[in-house]
């Protein structure tokens, strides 16, 4: 089996070019007759390769260069710098051997028309991309059973909740069974429920079909759930490439200890740094190199009913890359 | 190219489940285009009969004629692209059609017959009823009748072609209203929808021959009502080609460098 990655990105970046203008009337009068231009450099020669049927998560704060390097990726954008290849494709070409294979969902912004039934946009999609009928109907039943489609197919989508209208969404995008999926914060502004249910449609639909996916997400339950390796950007640059696991491991200093002692009376600030204390269970923050000895010493000093050791949130290590990274 | 007729199929059957969704709306966008060609009838009979029944040789009848057949002519021609496109790329909606494997302008067209199809009973209806009200008169020639057939799809494309281009402006400006608000206006004057393109002076009737906005509605019209000879008839079907060559050699142009800078300042 040959192993070529699905998606090569190599040096990527793109810049734009946009007006600038001071407040007020003078400066709105002098931008009548000189313009001034202003380079924004979006996403700064970032690299990286992504394995057929992998799943990455692409992290970054708002701002970051994510949604300019998807659309560069799916042909929307074109680069300032650098190269891309999708299955083999320039995607910026927009062949139509590759707007076949690919998609690209955005929680953001809806594709179905809005005042039909997603049921209609369906077949029109079916026309556009050649889906022959046979196939149409078993893809259609396939997400309808995972997404649990059913009756919402018939409503019009203006009728819809956001969930429901996602989960529609995400179908009329993989209706031609694409190998690369693109997801720009698929699970945005959905209940946790939903938001789990489209985490699980997700692995399904790279298991069944062996899709590569590539998906941004500020939840980062969607990120652990989905991902095990992330790719981290920051103001357009490459900031981490690994495993989930080995970010975490790189960018914490601390752990967290949590003992269960019955009461929130002692103090235990010559441990370590005290976070909170409820119903008796009090949360330490500790250096990492020390986890061991002051566990040691709660345990042979303190009455302990119980202890873990921790991790800190996954929330917490990306925040703390994103500070260390502008710094 | 040999699926199109089923995309387009399958793009009517959605127009007509979009449009149906909105039937207030067809009736306030049915009368406000019977409303424009009702009002320049209205006054110029008036200016016919107030000038001893004739005004360059149209009779209050004649005039009657002349703009119940523009309307429909209208109708078959006109087009919304430019609010479309304005609309989508400010709101990056485009992103979607460019994501298809399939030019957006299919369903451009798609959308626009299918439309034209669902509200053209509702136009005969109006027309019947003007002509009871205005007594039209009509000088009918079978030949100018056959060549109005193919004057009226060549305007139809022509008006098409180039509406969507100025659509396109939407790429370079945020401002597209501004530009549609020229275009109507010189269109509103050169294109015959304002008066009979006979009875304006020289330098606009030169101007109405070299811009394509008579080709696009007035001529199919001025054929149909049997004011043309036959050698006008086959010069107009000549201008309309050339036209039709220019704007397809034109529009793969605009279409690719409009690309371009949508791709380039964030699609």
């Amino acid at each position: 089996m040959s192993t070529l990655p699905a998606i090569t990105v190599s040096k990527l970046s793109k810049t734009y070019i946009v007006p600038v203008r001071e407040a007020g009337v003078k400066a709105a009068l002098g931008s009548l007759f000189h313009r001034r231009k202003e380079e924004i450099k979006a996403v700064d020669g970032i690299s990286f390769n992504l394995a057929p049927g992998e799943i990455v998560g692409f992290l970054g704060p708002n701002g970051a260069g994510k949604t300019t390097t998807l659309k560069m990726l799916s042909g929307l954008l074109h680069p300032t710098a650098g190269e891309v290849a999708v299955l083999g494709h320039v995607p910026w070409k927009r062949e139509k051997a590759f707007l076949r294979q690919i998609t690209l969902v955005m929680g953001q912004r809806n594709q179905l028309v809005w005042d039909i039934p997603a049921a209609d946009t369906f077949e029109l999609n079916r026309a556009i991309f050649r889906i022959p009928q046979a196939d149409f109907r078993r893809t259609l039943d396939e997400l309808s059973e995972l997404l649990e489609l059913g009756p919402l197919l018939r409503k019009p989508v203006r009728n819809l909740s956001l969930g429901e209208r996602m989960k529609c969404e995400i179908a009329a995008a993989l209706l031609h069974r694409p190998q690369v999926v693109f997801l720009d914060e698929p699970t945005i502004g959905l209940d946790v429920l939903m938001q789990r249910r489209i985490r699980s449609f997700i692995l399904e639909y790279n298991r069944r079909y062996g899709a590569t996916i590539l998906l941004t997400s500020h939840y980062m339950a969607d990120v652990e759930a989905m991902a095990r390796r992330v790719i981290v950007i920051h103001r357009g640059k490459l900031l981490f490439d690994g495993e989930l696991a080995d970010l975490v491991r790189r960018f914490t200093a601390h752990k967290t200890i949590v003992v269960q002692l019955g009461d929130c009376l002692a103090d235990l600030k010559a441990y370590g740094e005290v976070v909170s204390c409820e119903d008796g269970r009090t949360t330490l923050r500790v250096p990492k190199a020390e986890t061991a000895r002051v566990t040691e010493r709660l345990l042979a000093d303190l009455p302990v009913i119980d202890l873990t050791v921790e991790d800190p949130p996954i929330e917490e290590v990306i925040e703390r890359v994103f500070t260390q990274g502008s710094a | 190219m040999r699926d199109l007729p089923q995309i387009y199929a399958q793009q009517f059957k959605t127009s007509l489940a979009m449009m149906l969704q909105y039937r207030a709306s067809l009736v306030i966008w049915l009368i406000a285009h019977v409303l424009e060609p009702l009002i320049f009838l209205v006054v110029w009979s008036a200016v016919s009969r107030s000038s001893g029944g004739s005004v360059g040789g149209y009779s209050p009848g004649d005039f009657a004629a002349y703009f119940i057949v523009l309307m429909l002519v209208n109708h078959v021609t006109y087009t919304w692209v430019m609010y479309e496109y304005e609309y989508e790329v400010r709101h990056g909606t485009l992103s979607f059609a460019l994501l298809k494997p399939l030019h957006p302008i299919h369903s451009n067209i798609a959308d626009n017959v299918s439309s034209k199809l669902i509200t053209l009973p509702g136009m005969a209806v109006v027309a019947v009823i003007l002509a009871l009200i205005f007594r039209p008169v009509f000088h009918l020639q079978l030949w100018a009748l056959a060549a109005f057939i193919p004057a009226l799809f060549l305007a139809f494309l022509v008006r098409f072609l180039m509406e969507w281009m100025l659509a396109l402006a939407a790429f370079w400006t945020t401002r597209v209203s501004a530009v549609n608000q020229v275009y109507f206006v010189v269109a509103l004057f050169l294109s015959g929808q304002l008066a009979p393109i006979a009875l304006l002076p020289l330098p606009v009737r030169v101007a109405a021959f070299i811009l394509p906005f008579r080709w696009t509605v007035g001529f199919p019209v001025e054929l149909f009502l049997g004011k043309l000879t036959p050698m006008q008839a086959l010069t107009g079907i000549a201008v309309q080609l050339v036209w039709l060559g220019l704007s397809l050699l034109l529009m793969r142009v605009v279409w690719r460098a409009g690309l371009r800078i949508y791709s380039a300042v964030g699609a």
